[in-house]
Formats: C-alpha cells, structure tokens, sequence
C-alpha cells in the first residue's frame, strides 16, 4: 500500500516539476520565438543561447518587493494568482503522457481538466476586483466573458470527441487512435464527417480560453497597461505568468490527446512519450506564431465569432455525430 | 470667383471707403477690407473689423465653404491695443485666403466668440485667452489649455516679467 | 457593431486615459466618463509639453530660432523648417538656388516616408500587433543613416538656412537613396501583403470612428485627416511652393471617412513620396547651395506673413508678425495636430474606448507638435 501512496506521490511531483519546468522555459521559447519573428536576436546573453535567462528571471521576481496597493481587498488580491497558478498544475495529474506513464489516470479525465479550466477564469475576475483599479476591472470583465463564452465550443467540440471514442477517459481516447495517422481523430471518419472544423474551433477555443493573441483583451498591453494583472509585481505577476503558460501546454495537450492521437506515431511504428511531446510543441510554436503575427480583435468582433459562429457549427457537428453514430 | 464674391460681401459690412495699407507705420488702419500681395504676404484678403461687426463677418465667410485655420494673438503695446487675427482658408483649388483681424483695447480686451460657428475655434481661443488674457464672450469653457489650470499670468503680454 | 446604444449617463465612472499611457503617444491626458466601456464623453487636457516656443520666437533672431523648430514634430522635423526657411524668404525676397530647392524637397519626403513609417508600426502596435514595428523601425533606419550623413542629425534636423542649406549632398547619398528607393517599394508590398490584407486588421479599423468631411471643416483638419474623409487638400497642390510643381505625384484621396481610409491614405502617400524623391533624384541639378548675398542679419518688412506647407500631419502654418526689428514680433506657429485632435472630444462620443484608441491612433499625433 505504501508503494503505490509512494508511487502516486513520485508521479505527481514530476506531474508539478513538468509543468513548472515547461512553464519556465515556454518563456524563453516565446521569448526567442517573438523575436525571430521581428527580426532580432531574443535574449541571448544569458548562458548559451540565453538559456539560463528563466532562472535569472524567477530569482529577479522572486526578490522584488510585493507590494499591495492601498484599499485593495487583500485576500482577494493575494488569492488570485495561487487560483491562477494551481488548477493548471493540477490538471496535469490527469494527463497521460504514454502507455504507461500517466500520473493518476481519471475515468472522467476530460471532466476534470474542464472544470479546473473553468477556474481559471475565477482567478481573473478576483485579480480585477481585488486591485481597486478601473482599468484591471474593466479588463477582467472583458476577459471572463471571453472566457465564458470560449468554454462553450470547447466543450461541446469534445463532447463529440467522447461520443465517438466512447469513453471519458482520456488514455482512452489516445488508444483508440493509435495505428498510424489515417486513424485520429483530426480526420474525418463515417460517423463524424466534420472533424477537422472540430479541430480548428478546438484550437481556436484554446487560444481564447489561455488569453492568448489574436484574443488577448483581458491583458491588452496598449489599452490598459497591463489589464487584469496591472497592479501585480513580484511573484504575483509571477504565477499568473507561469499560470498562463502552464494553461497554453495543457490547451496542447488536450488538443493532441483528444485530435492528434496522443502519443500515437504518425505510421504506427515506435509509439512512445516523445511523439507526444512533439505534438505538443509543434502545436505550442504554431500558438506563439500566431501570437505574433495578428492584431487584437474588438471584443464585439470575439463575442461575436464564438456565439455566433463557433457555437452554432459546433452544435451543428455534435447533433450530426450524434445522428450517425446511431445510423452506423 | 470666390475671392471677388468674398471681397463683396465683406466690404458690404462697411458703408465706406477702403482703408489706406497701414505703411505709414505707427498708425493703425481703420476698419475695412484690403488684398495682398499673395507671393510676399501668403495670403488675399485681409479684413479689419468692429468686435461686433466680427460674427457677421465669420458667418459670410462660413456660407462660403471656408475651413479655420487658426486664430492669433498680437500684443500692440504701444498703441495700447490688443489684436486677434483669424485665418481662414479653403479646401478647393479655388484658393483664397482671408484674414480678419480686429483690435480691443489692452485694458478690457473683449470679443465675442465664434465657436458658435466654428467649432474648432474653440481651442484656439482658449489659448489665445491663456496667452494675452483676452475674453471671448460666450465662449462655454474659458479655461487655461495650455498653462496650468490654476495660471492667472499672461505670457505672451509684452510687458510680461518672468 | 458601433450601432446606437442607450448609454446612461448618469451611471458612469471617470477613466483617466493619464499623461502616462502606452497608447498616447506622448504626454497626452484624457479625461472620460465611461459607461462601462463605452465613452459618454470625452475631454482632453493638453499642456504637459508646454515649452512655450512662441514666447521664445520673439526673444530670438530669425537665424536662432532654426532649431526650434524641429522640437515641434520630431518626427518630421524638415518640413517644419521647411516651412520656416520659406515665410522669411518670401518676406525678405530672397531667391533660393534651385539645386537648394531641390535637395530640400528631396530630404523632405525622405523625412515624410520615415515619420510615416514610424506611425505606421506605432499604430499596428496600438491594435496589438507588435511584430510590424520592428520591420517599420528597421526601413526607417536606412532613411536616418542617410540624412545623417547629410544633416548631422537623425531626429530634430537644423539643415536649412535662409537663402539654401549649409551642407551639400554628396554622391554616396545620392546612390544611397537610389538604392533605397526600391527596397522601401518592396517593403510596402510586405506591409500590403502582412498587415492591410489581414482580415482582423480591417474588421479593427471598418468603419471605426467616421469623420464627415463637414466636421473636417469646422475644426480646419488637413492632412490624411482630412483625404480620409473625402476632401481634396493638400498644400503642395493647392497653394505650390518651392519646387513642387516640377514633380509629378497623386494625392491620394479615400471617401469612407473611417480609420481605414485614413490608413490607406497614409500608405499611399509613402508611395507618393518615393516617387517624388525619384523624379528629384533624376532632375537635381548642378550649381550653388547657398544664395551669393544675403543681409547678415535678417529684418522682415513691417507686416505679417503667413507660409503654409504639407507636412505629415497635415498642413503646417507660421504667421510672423514683424516690425522691422531683428527679432519677430509675433511668431505664431499653426500645427495641423492640434486642429485634428480638438476632432477627438466629439467624434468619439459613444464609442468603446478601443475604438477611440484606434482612432487616436490613426489621428497620428505628436503631443510635442500640439502643445509646441
């Protein structure tokens, strides 16, 4: 008994060290990234490659002063960014990264990662409220209805997911697509034709639900200083920054278990953790080429593409799956 | 052409005859309506009008398509007079522009305002006023624009001392 | 989209868009009562850059006040001295050599491209693309490598003098800008292809902040404020000076009075701009810079003079005053920003505010040039 208590603790401290390990280096990734794009180096002077430019960073964040400002609501405030930081991580115990290697593998592994994705949003409209500042309040509304109304397509896009493969589970999801590329789900199959489109609104919901650019009202840099987390410095600023980027892996992640076939390779030959891993990158540098390359959308125009269109497609796809599925 | 119909209904507005050019220097010209030589001056008409001839002057020039350019203060300390010149000029190709200028003395420097007509005109006089001190009457937010909002001093005055 | 909404003007807060903030592009402060995140009104408060350069025209000579002048707009500073150089020639008689004349509009459309590409990167910026910014940034470069050459200056230029200009140009300018010439067309096809084609870029800017060409003409904006919105004027074809008539070139005009036709005016007008340093390239003749006698101290006839010119912004006046003395009377400087931005406090009423900070980026300002 105290070998698998032994077991569940190891898997779910590399399950955190992952997450912050990713967390860390996605942001000198993005870092790099951004600025190959713009035509400049990055941070390169900083150990090779500018490699050792996050731990520099964490050490500069973690000794700055926290200040709170005055009349702030302290709990509020302090609550935020441990809100934003902790559901990410926590979502990773459920993924299963191989066959094997899986930190605590849920029945409802896709319930459990969207109702921890759902508190996020919690985390900003306390951030907001909690900073007794007018443009960190106006932020945070826009970014929980953006939030709000990305959930839906979300959900209903992997709603289908489930209904095809049959299960919740999200290791049974990846087995049902291993065999070589022509079984992911990402293509379209006789009982969901539709596929694709369920991978782009899957995408394009992840990007909105991480707060990332094209959809980044919630944090509009030129608008409102710095939004929600305006009045964040030190290691507030910190977890909300490393919450962000523990998001965009598990967005990924989810996207590549429930489209891409998990850890399946792509002509059924050596399937293992790196061909996850790979997914999982590939689909991270497409998120910070699309970052920097589009202007922000107004929020009637965000709004306006998830109830309108993203909703109604989705909607569309699952009653049509659903219709199949019993026909065949 | 817009300059002669402009030049008409201008010199309408004074029953009498054109003024002479102010080259005598040292005395002021009366009221009236003058041209220019546009390749030294840069401009065509220059009209001096009475502080209550001024709205009727700005709204002939308002019928005619003109757009405001700007508005200017001059410190006349040895006449003791202060100016304030309007400039207004055109859009079109037909190009003509007018000046109207007209004199108060320093002591109660008032004119009414024209933003009423122009809307753009009022910034230009709230600094007019933030510089030389002149009221324009009517004018809805008299405040400093460019000084700070609580400056009671003039700079632009010539007898202003830092 | 901006369809009429019932705003509740007794239930609104006060925003103050402050003197420090990303998005104006200087020290520029608005106050506005939001209702929520629609603006109910808007009022703007100037003055944080007052340096008074009117007072200073009237203690200075004519020859000290050169450098004044490029404080205004930094970012098109040749224009602002061009249109100075100009008024006190036309006053004082004083013929320019036409190599002069020539270098000078060439050195002022170069200037006219990079103050333009700068507000282009700063304007993506504003809408959340940051990318552009750095490819703007870097074509503007070139343009400063070569008037620095030339001027000894790569913002706030003092190269003209009353009569010509003091340094001349040498051939390494000439083929530099020769070589840049098609480099900068390239790059306008890329801004075309990257920026003006992307379909979240337009849906920012569709129909964002209309300004009808009769509110142009009572607030008196010129400028691609104004051909944004249909009207037809700018000073090099209305009222010709210097050289300009020699050279061929459009003026670019958009009727849908939105930040959209703003935007393309003001691309259009780089292109226009590459063409006029093209045929001034080719045309520049040989002979002096400088005009063989001037006075040594320049004193104006007793009257007052007005010079407009086209800067980037739109049209730049300087009224001087003069009583025969050394010093200008009364020198009053007209900028066109402060004229397109009074259009600010009533057009943005009942927009969400980040239209109206598109808006304010499309207006193009440079808060120095407004509070001068």
């Amino acid at each position: 008994m105290s070998l698998t208590l032994l077991n569940v603790i190891v898997a779910v401290v590399i399950a955190i060290a992952f997450a912050a390990a990713n967390a860390a280096y996605l942001v000198w990734a993005e870092r790099r990234g951004a600025a190959r794009i713009q035509r400049r180096p990055g941070p390169n002077i900083n150990g090779p490659f500018g490699l050792l430019q996050p731990p520099l960073d964490g050490i500069k964040l973690m000794t700055k002063q926290l200040m709170i400002p005055g009349g702030a609501d302290k709990i509020l405030f302090m609550v935020a960014p441990v809100l934003a930081m902790a559901p990410a991580i926590m979502s990773f115990v459920t993924i299963p990264f191989s066959e094997g290697i899986a930190a605590h593998n849920m029945e409802l592994g896709v319930l459990v990662i969207f109702a921890f994705a759902s508190m996020g949003a919690m985390a900003i409209l306390f951030a907001g409220w909690g900073s007794r500042n007018k443009y960190s309040v106006m932020a945070s509304v826009r970014a929980v209805s953006q939030n709000v109304s990305y959930e839906i397509p979300m959900l209903i896009t992997a709603i289908t997911v489930v209904m095809t493969t049959g299960s919740m589970d999200l290791k049974m999801i990846s087995m049902a697509q291993s065999g070589g590329f022509w079984h992911w789900n990402i293509f379209p199959s006789l009982q969901s034709p539709l596929m694709p489109i369920s991978f782009i609104i899957f995408f394009i919901c992840s990007l909105a639900e991480t707060n990332r650019a094209p959809f980044d009202l919630g944090e509009a840099e030129s608008e409102l200083v710095a939004g929600f987390h305006t009045e964040y410095g030190s290691m507030g600023f910190g977890l909300f920054f490393m919450g962000e980027y523990a998001n965009i892996v598990i967005g990924a992640s989810l996207t590549t278990i429930l489209f891409l076939g998990g850890w399946d390779c792509p002509f059924g030959m050596f399937p293992g953790v790196w061909w996850f891993l790979l997914k999982i990158y590939l689909l991270i540098a497409t998120f910070i080429w699309i970052r920097w390359t589009f202007p922000r959308t107004t929020i009637y125009g965000l709004l306006n593409l998830s109830w309108k269109i993203l909703i109604p497609i989705s909607l569309f796809n699952l009653l049509l799956t659903a219709g199949l599925l019993k026909v065949f | 052409m817009i300059l002669e119909t402009t030049q008409q209904a201008l010199q309408a507005l004074f029953a009498g005859s054109v003024p002479a050019d102010e080259a005598e220097a040292g005395t002021p010209r009366g009221n009236g309506v003058l041209t220019r030589d546009y390749k030294t001056h840069g401009y065509h008409l220059d009209a001096q009008v009475a502080a209550d001839q001024l709205l009727a002057a700005v709204t002939i020039l308002d019928e005619g398509g003109f757009f405001i350019e700007s508005i200017t203060g001059v410190d006349w300390i040895k006449d003791n007079q202060l100016e304030v010149i309007y400039d207004f000029s055109r859009y079109d190709f037909d190009t003509c522009r007018v000046i109207i200028r007209t004199r108060m003395p320093r002591e109660k420097p008032e004119v009414p305002t024209i933003s009423t007509i122009y809307a753009g005109a009022n910034w230009h006089e709230r600094e007019t006023h933030d510089f030389f001190g002149i009221k324009f009457a009517g004018h809805p937010h008299l405040v400093p624009l460019l000084l700070p909002e609580d400056a009671d001093f003039h700079p632009l005055l010539k007898d202003f001392k830092a | 989209m901006s369809a009429p909404i019932q705003l509740r003007p007794d239930e609104t807060f006060l925003l103050n868009v402050g003197p420090q903030h990303p998005a104006t592009h200087g020290v520029l402060r608005v106050k506005m009562q939001m209702d929520g995140e629609y603006i109910v009104k808007a009022e703007t408060v100037l003055g944080y850059v007052h340096r008074m350069h009117e007072k200073m025209g009237e203690n200075r000579t004519y020859a000290q006040y050169l450098p004044n002048l490029s404080r205004l707009d930094y970012l098109g500073a040749l224009g602002y001295t061009h249109g100075h150089v100009l008024a006190i020639e036309r006053a004082a008689g004083i013929e320019v050599p036409e190599r002069a004349e020539y270098i000078r509009a060439i050195t002022v459309e170069l200037n006219r491209v990079a103050s333009h590409l700068f507000w282009f990167g700063a304007f993506v910026m504003d809408l959340g693309g940051f990318s552009p910014l750095m490819y703007a940034i870097q074509d503007r470069e070139h343009i400063l490598d070569m008037l620095e050459a030339v001027t000894g200056a790569r913002l706030t230029y003092c190269y003209y003098r009353f009569g010509g200009l003091y340094n001349d140009v040498d051939d390494d300018f000439i083929e530099a800008a020769k070589r840049f010439i098609p480099r900068m067309r390239k790059s306008l096809k890329k801004y075309d292809a990257l920026v003006s084609g992307n379909i979240i870029f337009q849906k920012r800017l569709e129909g964002i902040a209309p300004v009808s060409a009769e509110m142009c003409r009572k607030y008196g904006a010129t400028g691609p404020v104004a051909r944004g919105s249909g009207i037809n004027f700018d000073v090099r074809k209305n009222e010709p000076y210097s050289v300009y008539p020699e050279f061929d070139f459009d003026v670019p005009v958009y009727h849908e009075c939105d930040s959209l036709a703003r935007y393309k005016v003001r691309m259009d007008e780089m292109e226009q701009s590459l063409r006029i340093i093209e045929q001034g390239l080719e045309k520049l003749p040989d002979g002096p810079i400088m005009v063989e006698k001037k006075p040594k101290t320049i004193k104006l006839p007793v009257g007052d003079y007005y010079q407009a010119v086209e800067t980037a912004r739109g049209s730049f006046g300087i009224r001087i005053v003069s009583d025969g003395d050394k010093n200008a009377y009364r020198l009053k400087l007209r900028s066109p920003t402060y004229s397109n931005m009074h259009l600010f406090d009533e057009a943005c009423e009942g927009m969400l505010i980040m239209d109206a900070l598109a808006f304010m980026g499309s207006l193009d300002l440079v808060i120095p040039e407004i509070d001068r």
